[in-house]
């Protein structure tokens, strides 16, 4: 049986993968690709967390997450498409309308 | 039929409430006969209330109505309560009659006025309010009606609002009567204290039962004078009576001759108990109103300007008033009230008939001659004049008399001489107007002359109504000395003046004060007719002979210019300094400053929002490793 640190371990590295790609990366749907990514680590250590412990609760949130994780990929990318029709552009750093 | 008195105030109310609502909408001719008819209502349910009145025994007095209890806080309490007994009925019949006749007058001086659903509306409103004045059963009801008075006078001195002199006489009457009402306001929380109810029975039941000690009535009496001298334009507080002028001519008839100013007085009679008890406050008003008497008269010889010798004809007069009740005779004053109010009224729309017909023209010294042009105004004109200088047999005599006898026998001969010369004086400055205004050369501008036409019917029927009461009213109250028990109107208010001043003169003595108030009137007048009939340069030489004082009377002893320089300058020089250095520096500083320091601190966060998502993803990794790092080690 594999122990549930290499299971962490690789939730790890996933995570900060995918943090680390969130801010080098310029463009929005690398980003947010890098998002997905970031939630997968966590679903994984859930998983990992709920078999080790033998319970249901951390798949049972797994599924929230991936149903979360599907509503943010539409709303997402069709704020991305609106931005680009706008904007002609989706670099993350011309997106700075906000600036106080 | 004696409890439907409470609905006497309520008719012109409602009128009053239907024109504000839907004056603009109403023809002329609606609004007037709405208006009169409703005083006239109005009148005629005080008639029918006062012959009811009269058929219930004096132990019934007074007849109360308790509407609504409007306020009740604790132990205070204040309802929506009218009273009726002989004073209330004396000044609600003044009020609705002389009332309904000036509503009458102007329909006629105010038929090309564009405002005139407005004029109306006031003119209802202050009916209202003043026949809440003198109905209501407690003094706080009564202050009601005291301030709303008060506020139709400001709406209807400053009628003419566009006018700068309006709206600011309006502005100066409603001030100087602020400062009359905080006396009056002060002595009804008093009564208060003391009473533990403003409702007037229950202040006389006080004062009866002893509970009251005389340092007490005097404080409360004099502070609720303070109140009567503003509103009733007494000194120190009457120098906003003349300036009330510029309202429209039949306002300053019906509310600054005939009912408003005399609101000072009624108030006085009304508590004369309390007055009684505290000889101070008695003497007090006796010395204030023969002061103000004989002082005003004084003013009333030099001016030009024909309604102002008769504002200050009507300070002199209601001076009288205060004379008779600060000497105790209550009666006598409130019978004053009454008379005055019909010549007084009678005097106003005379003259406002006269500047009808030489469009608006108020200088006396650019009339003259005008009997002939006038005969239906002239002859109502002169019964005014003769009843106010105290002639026999007219009303102002009966009245006038009344009051100096019992200042005389009161033995305040100080008061009693200060009347006397007040009287000369009156029976001057009367007929100085008279002969001025239709006497001699014709002084008319001719662009006036052209004009000159005798007022409509509708102006001048209300004048020889006013002018055949101004003859008879005197009747309801004759001296003793055409017998006893002749004087009806003493005996009517009987049950309501407590008080009874022992002091009888024999009638012999009686005789000598009436000859020598007669000889005293026609001296004045038979002086005026020496100065502007007989040689009209004596004025001339007068003034040339004593400049400073003819300066010091035609400026009106500098009241005025006294008063703002050490009332009114300093005030606004002092709100001024307040204004600039406290308001705006300490106040709007502050405001100001916690608007600018939250202002910084907001620009100092805004550094932080660049707008860009990497940033705030950074800052938002920054603050989770943070809380890792807490929660870890």
């Amino acid at each position: 049986m594999i122990p549930t640190s290499f299971f962490t371990s690789l939730s790890a590295i996933l995570f900060v993968l995918g943090g680390f790609a969130f801010f080098v990366k310029r463009d929005l749907i690398t980003q947010f690709l890098s998002i997905e990514v970031m939630l997968s680590a966590a679903n994984l250590a859930f998983i990992a967390f709920a078999k080790s412990a033998s319970s249901l609760d951390g798949q049972i949130i797994v599924f929230f997450i991936i149903t979360v994780a599907a509503a943010e990929a539409a709303v997402g990318l069709a704020i991305i498409l609106l931005v680009y029709r706008q904007k002609k552009t989706i670099k993350s750093e011309d997106m700075n309308l906000m600036k106080g | 039929m004696t409890d439907i008195f409470w609905i006497i105030p309520f008719i012109p109310g409602l009128s009053s409430l239907i024109l504000l609502v839907f004056g603009t909408k109403l023809s002329k001719k609606w609004i007037s006969v709405q208006a009169c008819t409703a005083v006239f209502a109005s009148f005629a349910v005080s008639v029918i209330s006062f012959i009811g009145l009269r058929q219930i025994p004096h132990e019934a007095y007074p007849l109360i109505k308790n509407l609504y209890p409007w306020i009740q806080s604790g132990g205070f309490k204040a309802g929506l309560s009218f009273q009726f007994d002989p004073l209330t009925a004396v000044m609600a019949l003044v009020v609705t009659g002389v009332g309904f006749l000036i509503h009458v007058y102007s329909v006629g001086y105010m038929a090309e006025d564009k405002s005139y659903a407005r004029f109306f509306q006031n003119l209802n409103l202050f009916t209202f309010a003043m026949l809440i004045l003198v109905m209501g059963s407690n003094m706080v009801l009564m202050f009601v009606g005291w301030e709303g008075v008060g506020l139709c006078s400001y709406l209807l001195i400053g009628f003419w609002f566009e006018k700068h002199s309006a709206a600011s006489a309006g502005k100066k009457a409603f001030i100087v009567n602020r400062i009359g009402d905080a006396g009056f306001i002060l002595g009804i929380l008093f009564v208060f204290i003391y009473v533990g109810s403003t409702e007037f029975t229950a202040i006389n039941e006080a004062i009866g039962g002893g509970q009251i000690t005389q340092g007490v009535a005097t404080l409360i009496a004099l502070l609720l004078f303070v109140g009567a001298t503003g509103k009733s334009a007494q000194i120190p507080l009457y120098v906003w009576l003349p300036d009330a002028m510029e309202g429209p001519t039949p306002v300053s008839a019906l509310i600054h001759a005939a009912t408003m100013v005399t609101a000072g007085v009624y108030m006085v009679a009304r508590m004369n108990l309390l007055y009684s008890l505290s000889g101070t406050a008695g003497n007090v008003v006796a010395i204030v109103g023969a002061v103000t008497a004989f002082y005003a008269a004084t003013m009333a010889l030099t001016q030009n300007d024909i309604k102002r010798v008769l504002a200050y004809s009507t300070i002199s007069q209601l001076g009288y008033m205060f004379m008779g009740c600060g000497v105790g005779a209550y009666a006598a004053g409130i019978f004053h009230l009454y008379t005055h109010a019909f010549f007084k009224s009678l005097l106003f729309l005379a003259a406002g008939s006269v500047m009808h017909a030489l469009s608006g023209e108020l200088n006396m010294q650019k009339m003259g001659g005008l009997k002939k042009y006038l005969p239906r105004t002239f002859p109502t004109f002169l019964i005014g004049a003769i009843a106010i200088s105290g002639v026999p047999f007219l009303s102002g005599f009966f009245s006038k008399d009344a009051i100096l006898t019992s200042a005389y026998a009161s033995g305040n001969y100080l008061v009693w001489a200060l009347g006397i010369t007040t009287a000369i004086l009156t029976a001057f400055y009367m007929f100085r107007l008279i002969f001025l205004t239709f006497f001699g050369k014709e002084r008319l501008a001719p662009e006036v002359k052209k004009h000159l036409h005798e007022s409509p019917p509708v102006m001048t029927f209300p004048l020889q109504a006013l002018a055949f009461f101004s003859i008879i009213a005197g009747y309801a109250g004759l001296p003793m000395v055409f017998g006893k028990n002749l004087n009806w109107f003493g005996q009517f208010l009987a049950p309501v003046i407590h008080v009874h001043h022992e002091t009888q003169l024999s009638l012999n003595t009686e005789w000598i004060l009436i000859l020598f108030s007669v000889a005293v009137a026609l001296l004045g007048i038979y002086l005026a007719y020496i100065f502007y009939i007989k040689k009209p340069q004596t004025p001339h030489n007068l003034v040339s002979r004593f400049p400073s004082l003819y300066r010091l009377l035609f400026n009106k002893y500098y009241v005025d210019e006294i008063y703002e320089a050490t009332i009114v300058q300093p005030l606004v020089k002092g709100s001024e300094l307040v204004y600039n250095n406290f308001d705006l520096k300490v106040i709007d500083g502050a405001a100001n400053g916690s608007a600018k320091a939250i202002g910084f601190f907001g620009k100092l966060l805004s550094y932080f929002q660049t707008g860009l998502i990497k940033d705030y993803a950074l800052i938002f990794l920054l603050g989770v490793i943070l809380l890792l790092g807490y929660l870890l080690f």
